[in-house]
């Protein structure tokens, strides 16, 4: 039985271990593999179509809202579609070890909690980044290649942000659900609040917010996204800069909150 | 080694522990018993820094769980068979689990064997019988070969083989000197396993004795005499701190005396005396009687609140 073993060298508990772990618990779930292959596939296809539908200016047929005039946005056509895949998974890399209950094993593993969530944060930014920037620059290249003559190309300005953005973007609202996940604990109490705030809130602040504090709406989590992924700046955004930083706060403020959850509730 | 020093849990106004001390020593298996709600599982999961106390301490190895760098080592736990994402194989749970302190695949390949996984070691967890998820608890308990394993109900779901095992394996762990602590909420396992037992109810502390202490302790010896002179006899034992119930004609049940004692007096009368037999309650009777304030659920007779 047990005595035949050797014994063990005993080691530390360490961020890179716990990195580790993540990673190995990341790749061995058949729904990150689907998830993943979802939001690329998102982002890509309806990419594709929005740029095969593109018109070359002679031809003012197509669909309403496509007009030819911002061709690199043609091809960035699924970013709210990837963006809610991306945040799925996010949510289900945290909210799904509460709802199994591998909660509970993971804690007794690393007792001092936090690890957990920063080694998740750090598996989940490298992966979704690395998997969503590629993404990015195949819909980019052939969607350009698809437009055409009308077509932007890498050199242009503003292109190599507008890829990088959107990638950065993508990662982002992963990660905000990644830890509205850890916050609430619930998959789709998670989905439904990462939805809600990434596309009902604009919606309903162009609604209800008075003209006078409009001000305001640039601040909201999808604004200040928009802000850092669009190659052409609206005249009411935030600069780039701005709203990467705004949204970072976001993300900051949501991980601080699982955070500060994770540590003192009871698992 | 466990110790727990007047612990406590208050959800809301509903106090799941109160004021628990008691040491678990290694080298021997310490049965953890009470029944269903008594705080059983609240307590184990507050030893391993699941749960926070609402006041008190409980360390293990002489410091709180938490507070060791290497808590894989120190202890080592199945609480609850579920703790599982369903959607990840045997291995690779495991796997992830020995990655946060450096614990060699060759280890998580070991323990797979020991519990007897290894057909399936490569199969989603979410297919799992109960049994199987419980040996998959206890590998991920043993995976840092640690010096105190605690184990929350092991043998629910196992069939009778699996429940042999389990014994074994504890009466193994503890002959290595490690601290087992184990919890159930049935007497007749715990007297076949432990050597120590920490009874509570309710939260409380009952009873902190050895198996032995306890099973003296807590049932009433009675001795069933026969004797073709049972009148005689009757008079001749019957005392203070003595009962005598008849049972049947030439039978009664002696309390307060021991056998010994009541062969010795009927011999010195000349009584002869055809049967002499101590009879102790089923250890599951002395449990229940221990226990019978604290039980939270209590069910009722069917009809009886009519």
């Amino acid at each position: 039985m047990t005595t035949a073993i050797a014994a063990l060298p005993r080691k530390r508990v360490s961020l890179p271990r716990v990195v580790k772990s993540e990673w190995i618990k990341f790749w061995s779930l058949r729904s990150t593999y689907i998830t993943l292959g979802i939001a690329a596939l998102l982002l890509i296809g309806f990419g594709l179509l929005a740029s095969s539908l593109y018109g070359d200016g002679s031809d003012p047929g197509g669909p309403p809202g496509n007009e030819p005039t911002d061709p690199i946005g043609a091809s960035f056509t699924g970013t709210n579609f990837a963006l809610l895949a991306f945040g799925a998974l996010g949510v289900l890399f945290t909210a799904g070890e509460y709802s199994t209950g591998m909660i509970r094993s993971s804690m007794a593993a690393v007792p001092k909690r936090l690890p957990v969530l920063w080694a998740k944060v750090a598996v989940f930014a490298t992966v979704v980044f690395v998997v969503a920037l590629a993404a990015s620059a195949v819909v980019f290249t052939a969607g350009q290649a698809l437009i055409g003559d009308g077509g932007a190309s890498w050199s242009d300005p503003g292109v190599a942000r507008a890829v990088v953005g959107t990638a950065g973007l993508l990662t982002g609202s992963g990660l905000l659900g990644l830890g509205l996940g850890a916050l609430l604990r619930s998959t789709p109490g998670a989905i439904t609040t990462l939805f809600g705030v990434m596309f009902l809130l604009a919606m309903v602040a162009a609604l209800l917010v008075p003209e006078s504090w409009s001000d305001v709406v640039q601040y909201l989590p999808s604004e200040a996204g928009d802000a850092f992924t669009a190659v052409t700046q609206a005249d009411d955004s935030l600069s780039p800069m701005a709203g990467l930083a705004v949204f970072g706060g976001y993300i900051a403020a949501t991980l601080g909150a699982a955070a500060w959850r994770i540590k003192r509730s009871d698992v | 080694m466990i110790e727990v020093h007047d612990l406590t849990k208050r959800y809301g106004d509903k106090t799941a522990v109160d004021g628990l001390s008691f040491h678990v020593k290694p080298g021997i298996v310490t049965g953890f018993l009470g029944p269903n709600g008594s705080g059983k599982s609240t307590t184990m999961r507050m030893i391993l820094g699941l749960d926070r106390p609402t006041s008190g301490t409980a360390t293990v190895n002489g410091r709180p769980y938490a507070e060791h760098p290497d808590p894989m080592f120190q202890a080592g736990a199945l609480l609850d068979a579920k703790a599982v994402h369903t959607g990840r194989t045997a291995y690779h749970h495991l796997l992830a689990l020995a990655a946060t302190t450096g614990v060699p695949k060759s280890r998580v390949h070991e323990v797979i064997d020991i519990v007897g996984l290894h057909e399936v070691a490569r199969k989603r967890v979410g297919g799992f019988s109960l049994g199987m998820g419980q040996r998959l608890g206890i590998a991920s308990a043993l995976l840092g070969d640690p010096e105190v394993v605690i184990l929350d109900e092991p043998t629910n779901g196992l069939d009778p083989e699996g429940v042999l095992w389990i014994r074994n394996l504890m009466r193994g762990l503890a002959e290595q000197g490690r601290t087992v602590f184990v919890s159930s909420h049935l007497m007749s396992e715990m007297a076949l396993t432990a050597e120590h037992l920490i009874v509570i109810g309710k939260g409380r502390l009952i009873a902190d004795v050895s198996v032995s202490g306890f099973i003296e302790s807590a049932s009433n010896e009675s001795v069933r005499v026969r004797s073709p002179h049972a009148n005689a006899l009757h008079d001749l034992l019957a005392g203070p701190g003595t009962t005598v119930l008849s049972i049947d004609r030439g039978l009664f049940e002696v309390t307060g005396l021991s056998a010994e004692e009541i062969g010795d007096r009927a011999a010195g009368a000349g009584i002869p005396v055809h049967e002499l037999t101590v009879i102790r309650p089923s250890l599951e009777e002395a449990f229940m009687e221990l226990t019978k304030d604290a039980v939270e659920y209590q069910s009722t007779e069917i009809g009886a609140s009519r």
